[in-house]
């Protein structure tokens, strides 16, 4: 069971460190309980179940910090990490910037968000075996070409975290989440492949069926078999859902306030401009109820919001905690994201492409020949400079619609013509993690094959 | 150190009694083997930024985790508290992975003998800060003197001290004292108000703070990141398609990390959803390669004197002139498949499952000269530096993205190209590898792999090779 409480150990420990002669302090603490089921080829193969907790604290001495963490919580454990993070502040330098949030920035959005059910915290451990069971088994039946499986996983994690500060915030919630995922492997021939299809919900009852995510599954792997390399030419490249999200991915770095203030983003810059077509529309929002991006105040103590990052192609916002802020001479929008100690980072909320009116066959309808992205691998999207180069496998586009499996093969350009080049916005669109996107089409893209 | 002297038994007064109690309750349903991990981990982080030191960080991490093995079962439970109490519950947990009365005799720990591949006596995480803050403040300082064009440089120095201890129902009890440092520069250029360009550098490995001050200095790493950054700006578009590609040495070898080095694991083999199941014997590469992992290559950053399930690490031949000879095992792959063991089982943390994973992994040099590689070759390209490599180990598909590579033209290494990723085929693509250099350098200890949501610490190698036909994709 997941405590509460922890606010106020968190606003003790604040005290301790003001006591201990820091001029400003900062704590977050984390609890957690995982589980977690494998099944493959029908047989339970891992069972995993532990719950675990720490507690992080950063302190400032005028302009200098100094942060500490540690899993002990004993009167012991809890003043030496006190000690550690003031010796630290001795051996920063003097940052301007440095400090927490305004008084009047700091708060947490009232009510139930929605982040915690308790049908999680209730499910039998046969229960859970047997879901991952059914999914995988759905999989396997699909076809005979369905040979093996890296097996089928259902996992539940149940967390609290609470953050306290010297300027009077002391907060908590807690959240919930589960998960079913199979991983069917197909043969035919020469050709082994594999994919995976997954749900994730923040309780039990907002799962998909796991029947139907095995059939997913293992439709995705199947028809991957038999994939050849196709000659190097410049194509239109259309980026299912899943793949379009990394694109989305790509801009959140770009739009990261530290980025930005470091000038080591394409985008830095480029506030009120046009930097991507009129079809693209990007949101963050931390505060929308049952989602996985959602929470009550960001890791300073802040409300999140809804920012609207891209309005119909021009850049309208950073995303930006209260020092990146302070940075650029703006305000922060509540996207403060921290492990335990440290100084804050920048995380997302729910952020996520507006949809576009048409559905992905008629966007592949208009398509003579083409590529639909449906894997790509690596990490070679330079958000400094904006070049874009990564492997891809998918499926081939020709004469409106999907011909035949691809891979071994890279796309590359650069995110900034990408963006621009952004011709259709599917309709297709749902929330499998904090950032979500439909299917999107960029005009022309370079695929490097034989 | 002996037992005796852990931490475990210093601080938290845990006895080889009360070691052999646990693994028992843990075997109490039944099960046919259990371990322990017990780990306690210090660690520290400097970073500065626009010449200042902005962030400072230490903390402790400690915990136990329990496995319980049955056939081919595993059930696994931790716990981030050390009392009696908490361990018996962990085991408890775990041990229900099994079904049936307890099978286990008593048990009885025997300490292994240990060697030190890495004899440090005072730990980079146990020194004073003022000395570990001049790292990063001298590599601040050397990134920005090199070239006025640099405008903007970070530097991240991170250490660990991880001591571990692992107890076993086989009887193994070992214990070792890990540590880690790393430092890591990054420099923006930028010239005539276009558009910047970042280089990258970084190094250490499991040294003592001195490595820092003698061998490879924050001015080494500072200057490497620089000039990769003032090269790129004249960079050009990079080609599209298959070419021949030269790989300098070093770094490079992450080539054979994604493209061998995953698909030899044996967990995917012994369920047969690697590229390379069932290919023992058969050959894999050209002749002119033989690839070797080997975790006891002194204080380097991917070696361990024990790995994470207590077995002594050892120097393994993957491939050997072409042709594969075998897989890095775990316990629960070589118990199951019968395969000798290759003390390649390891884990992120107590809180994590064992696989069988990396060390150090390298291809052993040949015979050719570099120049002379480079001179062989009318049209290609030539990769000096990559960022981080990915792999599908059942197509045997993998990527891995240059940060720093050159176009060869007529034999000579011309102008440097924009970032572009390289991709082939794991079985496949070593076929093509026509010369092989003499120059086998290891990289600096910068690599993290990751599998299944697990970090570890890994090294690569590589000498200069040739490979005839890869395909590189760029946009020219």
């Amino acid at each position: 069971m997941i405590g509460n409480g922890y606010a106020d150990l968190a606003a003790g420990i604040v005290e301790q460190a003001m006591a201990a002669g820091a001029t400003d302090a900062e704590c977050t603490i984390s609890e957690g309980e995982e589980f977690s089921a494998n099944v493959r080829l029908r047989e339970l193969e891992t069972l995993k179940e532990a719950g675990s907790r720490a507690v992080g604290l950063r302190i400032l001495q005028g302009r200098h910090t100094g942060s500490a963490h540690t899993s002990d919580f004993s009167a012991d454990g809890l003043r030496h990490m006190v000690r550690s993070a003031i010796e630290l502040a001795a051996i920063t330098s003097e940052d301007p910037h440095a400090g927490l949030p305004d008084p009047s920035d700091l708060g947490s959005i009232p009510g139930d968000l929605g982040l915690y059910s308790s049908d999680v915290e209730r499910l039998e451990t046969e229960l859970k075996i047997d879901t991952a069971r059914r999914a995988e088994d759905a999989a396997l039946r699909t076809d005979p070409r369905i040979t093996n499986s890296e097996g089928a996983s259902f996992d539940t994690y149940l967390g609290s975290r609470a953050f306290a500060n010297s300027r009077g915030f002391a907060g908590q919630y807690r959240s919930s989440y589960c998960s079913l995922s199979v991983v069917p492997v197909a043969r035919q021939g020469e050709s082994m492949e594999r994919d995976y299809w997954y749900s994730t919900a923040r309780s039990l009852a907002g799962m998909e069926q796991p029947e139907d995510i095995g059939r997913i599954a293992a439709q995705r792997t199947l028809r991957r078999l038999g994939a050849v390399k196709v000659e190097t030419r410049k194509v239109p490249v259309v980026f299912e859902p899943r793949t379009a999200r990394t694109l989305l991915g790509h801009i959140f770095e770009a739009v990261h306030g530290g980025a930005v203030y470091r000038n080591e983003s394409f985008l830095a810059g480029r506030l009120g401009e046009r930097v991507a077509s009129g079809k693209l529309t990007v949101i963050d929002d931390g505060s929308m109820p049952g989602l996985f991006g959602t929470s009550p105040f960001d890791d300073e103590g802040v409300p999140t919001r809804r920012t609207v990052v891209i309005e119909n192609g021009v850049l309208r916002s950073y995303l930006l905690n209260t020092y990146t802020a302070r940075k650029l001479g703006l305000k922060t929008t509540g996207n403060a994201s921290r492990g335990l100690a440290g100084n804050a980072g920048v995380g997302n909320g729910n952020l996520y492409i507006e949809k576009g009116a048409r559905s992905p066959e008629q966007l592949i309808a208009g398509i003579q020949d083409g590529f639909y992205v449906t894997e790509l691998m690596g990490f070679g999207a330079n958000i400094v400079t904006g070049d874009y180069s990564r492997g891809a496998s998918g499926l081939w586009i020709r004469n409106g619609e999907l011909a035949f499996p691809v891979s071994e093969v890279t796309i590359a350009g650069t995110l900034q013509q990408m963006l621009l080049n952004l011709e259709a916005v599917g309709a297709d669109f749902e929330f499998r993690g904090s950032m979500a996107a439909p299917t999107l089409v960029v005009a022309e893209m370079t695929v490097g094959g034989r | 150190m002996h037992f005796s002297e852990s931490i475990f038994a210093q601080r938290f007064g845990i006895t080889q009694q009360d070691l052999e109690r646990y693994l028992s309750e843990a075997l109490s349903q039944g099960g046919t083997y259990a371990d322990l991990y017990f780990e306690y981990l210090s660690s520290s982080a400097i970073s500065i930024d626009e010449s200042i030191v902005k962030s400072a960080s230490q903390g402790v991490s400690l915990g136990v985790g329990v496995r319980v093995i049955a056939g081919e079962r595993t059930g696994y439970a931790y716990s981030d508290d050390l009392s009696a109490d908490k361990i018996r519950k962990a085991a408890r947990v775990a041990a229900h992975i099994a079904k049936g009365p307890a099978t286990a005799e008593k048990i009885s720990l025997n300490e292994s003998r240990r060697r030190d591949l890495y004899p440090v006596g005072t730990a980079p995480t146990e020194t004073p800060f003022t000395e570990r803050v001049e790292l990063v403040k001298r590599a601040d300082r050397a990134a920005r003197a090199y070239d006025a064009r640099i405008f903007q440089v970070q530097a991240s120095y991170l250490d660990n001290l991880r001591q571990v201890m692992v107890a076993s129902s086989d009887g193994v009890l070992s214990f070792d004292r890990q540590p880690l440092a790393r430092l890591n520069v990054s420099a923006l250029a930028r010239q005539n108000g276009g558009p910047p360009q970042r280089g990258h550098a970084g190094g250490g490995g499991r040294v003592e703070l001195s490595f820092f001050l003698h061998e490879k200095t924050p001015e080494h790493f500072a200057a490497e990141a620089a000039r990769e950054a003032i090269v790129m700006l004249d960079a050009v578009d990079a080609p599209a398609g298959e070419m021949t590609v030269v790989l300098g040495p070093g770094w490079p070898g992450v080539l054979l990390h994604e493209a061998v080095g995953h698909g030899l694991e044996a967990d995917f083999n012994r369920k047969g959803v690697s590229a390379f199941s069932g290919r023992i014997g058969q050959q894999v590469a050209s002749p002119l390669c033989t690839v070797i992992d080997d975790g006891t290559i002194a204080n380097r950053r991917g070696s361990l004197n024990v790995d994470d399930e207590g077995h002594v690490t050892q120097r393994n031949v993957l491939i050997e002139n072409g042709i594969l000879r075998g897989y890095l095992q775990d316990k629960l792959s070589s118990r199951v498949t019968g395969a000798a063991e290759t003390g390649s089982g390891r884990r992120e943390s107590y809180a994590h499952i064992p696989m069988p994973r990396m060390t150090n992994t390298f291809m052993l040099a040949g015979e050719s000269d570099p120049e002379e590689i480079i001179r062989s070759v009318p049209k290609g390209l030539y990769c000096v530096n990559f960022g981080g490599g990915q792999v599908d180990i059942t197509s045997g598909n993998f990527v891995f993205s240059a940060s720093e590579s050159y176009l060869i033209e007529d034999g000579k290494v011309t102008r440097p190209v924009r970032n572009a990723s390289l991709i082939g085929n794991g079985p496949e693509a070593l076929k093509y590898v026509s010369m092989v250099g003499n120059d086998l350098k290891l990289d600096e200890g910068i690599g993290m792999c990751g599998k299944e949501g697990q970090n570890v610490p890994v090294g690569v190698g590589i000498p200069t090779i040739r490979i005839d036909r890869m395909t590189v994709g760029g946009t020219a």
